[in-house]
């Protein structure tokens, strides 16, 4: 969905940790995601709620562990970032290990940020 | 089925100084990582929920942080082999991503492993006597030690058998598995306290009595976390013979009373503080004398046996003063430096202990690359005896170094980036991994372990100021000892923003004290000024031989508060 101009809420993504590999994943259009670019947002409450409802039950059906919804602000170009920095930290690895985590994959797959 | 790593040649587990697993140990382990490995099946299959695998998880180590899961795997009493080093490096390379994080509780944490993995990396630990058990959890935790142990010139007795039969005794102890909180026990044998053992839950220090009788100090409430207290002598003299009967009493008596309504009001050193030590002794005699005592009489000759595990290497006999180890220093001056700072006193003479530090100039504290493992591993062979300890300070030990050896060793530690001279300085920084990696901490604490290494890089300066010790924690419950730190930093979140709190005055010995606040936080970019400022205060005020926690003491904490105002730019924010 493209940013509204007008938000009723401050935007919200939904994030966990993948079951098998503990890798945190962001629930997109098409499921659960690595790359936080990737992340369906939430620009209302109902949005919100249905974000949060998925990762419920996909807690629940043992596909994910901890799902959360997170306030993110969005770019020009649509991609969501965590206001706060536990999150912002999540969604690119530590910040004393470049080369590893997300921001290494990213990285390597030429998808870069 | 194994992991061994197929490099490895088939060797005895053990080094002949270091205890090695029996067949119940051995067997123990084993159907532990079964059992998990059936567990974790269960858990992909969706057969069992978070909430029912977490307990099963945690009692294994297995944590689930903010990028992935992390295991913690107990080094018992800081103690390893060098082919459990190699075996570790090997781990880190096949399942983990290439290095270990060696932590104050004298563990090893992997910081990427998949869960799917995990049973596989249990097995390969299993395969070199290790495991992850009792390193998470409402239990007695991995048992702690000084890491001269046995080499020290200080030593009184050796505290590795001791820890070793309390290793024993706590292992799936059923009675207390399920603790109102953790319960963390260390043990110093020498007149100096290296263990930290007025910060644990209960700290046992052995002494010997004026008929010269061999027994134990017992230090019980100490802690740090949310509410810190220095641990409060509850008997000045146990005689050996108690010592399992007296433990065993001492948890009873925390199991039955210690709160459970409030995990921030768990642990024993509020049962401690709430009750009153005089009372707490009253309740701990009362078990003690009303018990069964029988299932934890003293054995004299386990105990010997256990003695024999840890006998000394086959030194040799050279000479007390090493011309090549002098003619060196004199040569070289960083050797020199490095002898100075991390070189110490061995109780054989013409030997040396040696402390590698895991604290490179802007370096990640604790952190050591699977090939600098293999290179200690390699090291601890070839110059060692093929042992090594991990310390509570987050560096390696090299505990029987000829002092002939020391330059050539001290060559090879050059080769792979480990001989940073710094041990006990400023840039020797205890710190935990904070929010780089840890799901409960508020803030960051290894970048600011770097900004400040690195506002301190020059070691001809470290060496100037002296022994000082910084320990950082990225949250209140204080993995980073920041309050036992002559300075103490504890990074916290106030309002959206990483903030750090400083402390001044603590002290993890036997003097040990808890740091007092120097007032409201102060942000990361800060905190290296604010450092600065007080180690300029110190360098100006300081008398011969004094250190920076002796300053501090002479001087008083309002001294040095005023400092940092003074010092800074205009006082804002300290």
């Amino acid at each position: 969905m493209t940013r509204p101009t007008d938000l009723k809420i401050q935007p919200k993504i939904l994030l966990a940790s993948d079951l098998a590999e503990g890798d945190v994943v962001f629930l997109g259009s098409e499921g659960w995601e690595r790359d936080s670019s990737r992340a369906k947002i939430a620009y209302d409450d109902a949005e919100a709620a249905a974000l949060d409802a998925k990762g419920k039950a996909d807690v629940a059906a043992n596909r994910v562990v901890d799902a959360y919804l997170v306030e993110v602000e969005v770019s020009e170009a649509g991609e969501p970032t965590p206001l706060h920095f536990r999150e912002r930290f999540r969604a690119v690895g530590p910040s004393v290990r470049r080369d590893l985590g997300k921001q290494a994959w990213l990285q390597r797959s030429g998808d870069g940020r | 089925m194994t992991a061994h790593d197929p490099a490895l040649p088939p060797r005895p587990n053990a080094a002949p100084t270091i205890y090695a697993y029996d067949d119940y140990d051995r067997a123990f382990v084993r159907e532990r990582v079964a059992e998990f490995r059936g567990q974790v099946e269960r858990r992909l299959a969706g057969a069992l929920t978070e909430d029912e695998f977490r307990p099963f998880r945690l009692m294994n180590g297995l944590y689930l942080q903010l990028h992935a899961y992390m295991l913690r795997v107990a080094i018992p009493y800081g103690s390893l082999t060098s082919r459990q080093m190699r075996q570790l490096a090997y781990i880190a390379d096949k399942w983990d991503q290439g290095y270990g994080h060696f932590t104050t509780r004298q563990n090893l944490q992997f910081n990427w492993p998949k869960l799917v993995d995990v049973p596989d990396m249990l097995e390969a630990l299993a395969d070199v006597d290790m495991h992850a058990i009792q390193t998470s959890g409402n239990c007695i935790r991995n048992v702690t030690a000084d890491h001269f142990s046995g080499v020290a010139a200080d030593e009184i007795e050796d505290p590795r058998p001791t820890a070793e039969f309390l290793r024993q005794w706590s292992s799936a102890h059923a009675e207390f598995s399920f603790l109102p909180r953790k319960f963390k026990i260390a043990v110093s044998g020498a007149e100096h306290d290296r263990a930290a053992i007025k910060i644990h839950d209960i700290g046992l220090r052995i002494v010997k009595s004026a008929a010269g009788a061999i027994g134990y100090e017992v230090i019980i409430g100490g802690g740090l976390g949310r509410t810190p207290f220095v641990g409060k002598l509850l008997r000045e003299f146990l005689p050996r013979a108690d010592l399992l009967a007296y433990l065993e009493a001492i948890l009873r008596v925390y199991n039955r009373f210690g709160r459970r309504d409030n995990k921030y009001k768990a642990r024993i050193k509020i049962l401690v503080h709430e009750t009153g030590l005089d009372e707490i002794r009253s309740q701990v005699e009362a078990e003690f004398a009303a018990m069964d005592r029988a299932p934890f009489a003293y054995d004299a000759q386990e105990f010997a046996r256990v003695v024999a595990a840890f006998s000394p290497p086959p030194y040799e006999a050279p000479p007390a003063r090493s011309e090549a180890f002098e003619k060196a220093k004199t040569e070289n001056a960083e050797f020199a430096a490095f002898a100075a700072v991390n070189v110490a006193p061995h109780k054989i003479s013409g030997y040396a202990i040696v402390t590698v530090s895991l604290k490179p100039i802007g370096g990640i504290p604790g952190d050591a690359a699977s090939g600098q493992m293999r290179a200690l591993a390699d090291a601890a062979d070839k110059y060692g005896f093929g042992e090594l300890r991990v310390s509570h300070e987050q560096n390696i030990i090299l505990p029987h170094v000829k002092q002939d050896d020391l330059f050539a060793l001290w060559r090879d530690l050059e080769a792979v980036g480990l001989a940073t001279a710094n041990a006990g300085l400023i840039s020797d920084i205890i710190s935990c991994p904070g929010l780089d990696y840890c799901a409960l901490a508020t803030a960051r604490s290894i970048p600011i372990a770097q900004a400040i290494s690195q506002r301190f890089a020059d070691l001809e300066q470290q060496r100037l100021i002296g022994k000082l010790g910084i320990k950082i924690s990225g949250c209140i419950n204080a993995c980073g000892h920041h309050h036992v730190g002559a300075i103490g930093i504890l990074g916290l979140e106030k309002k959206g923003v990483e903030s750090y709190q400083i402390t001044l005055g603590g002290d993890p010995t036997l003097e040990a004290s808890i740091g007092e606040l120097l007032g409201p936080g102060v942000s990361a970019e800060e905190v290296p000024d604010v450092i600065e400022s007080l180690v300029q205060f110190y360098l100006a005020e300081r008398r011969d031989g004094e250190a920076f926690i002796d300053t501090w003491r002479r001087l008083g904490h309002k001294r040095f508060k005023e400092s940092a105002r003074r010092e800074g730019e205009d006082g804002s924010g300290i």
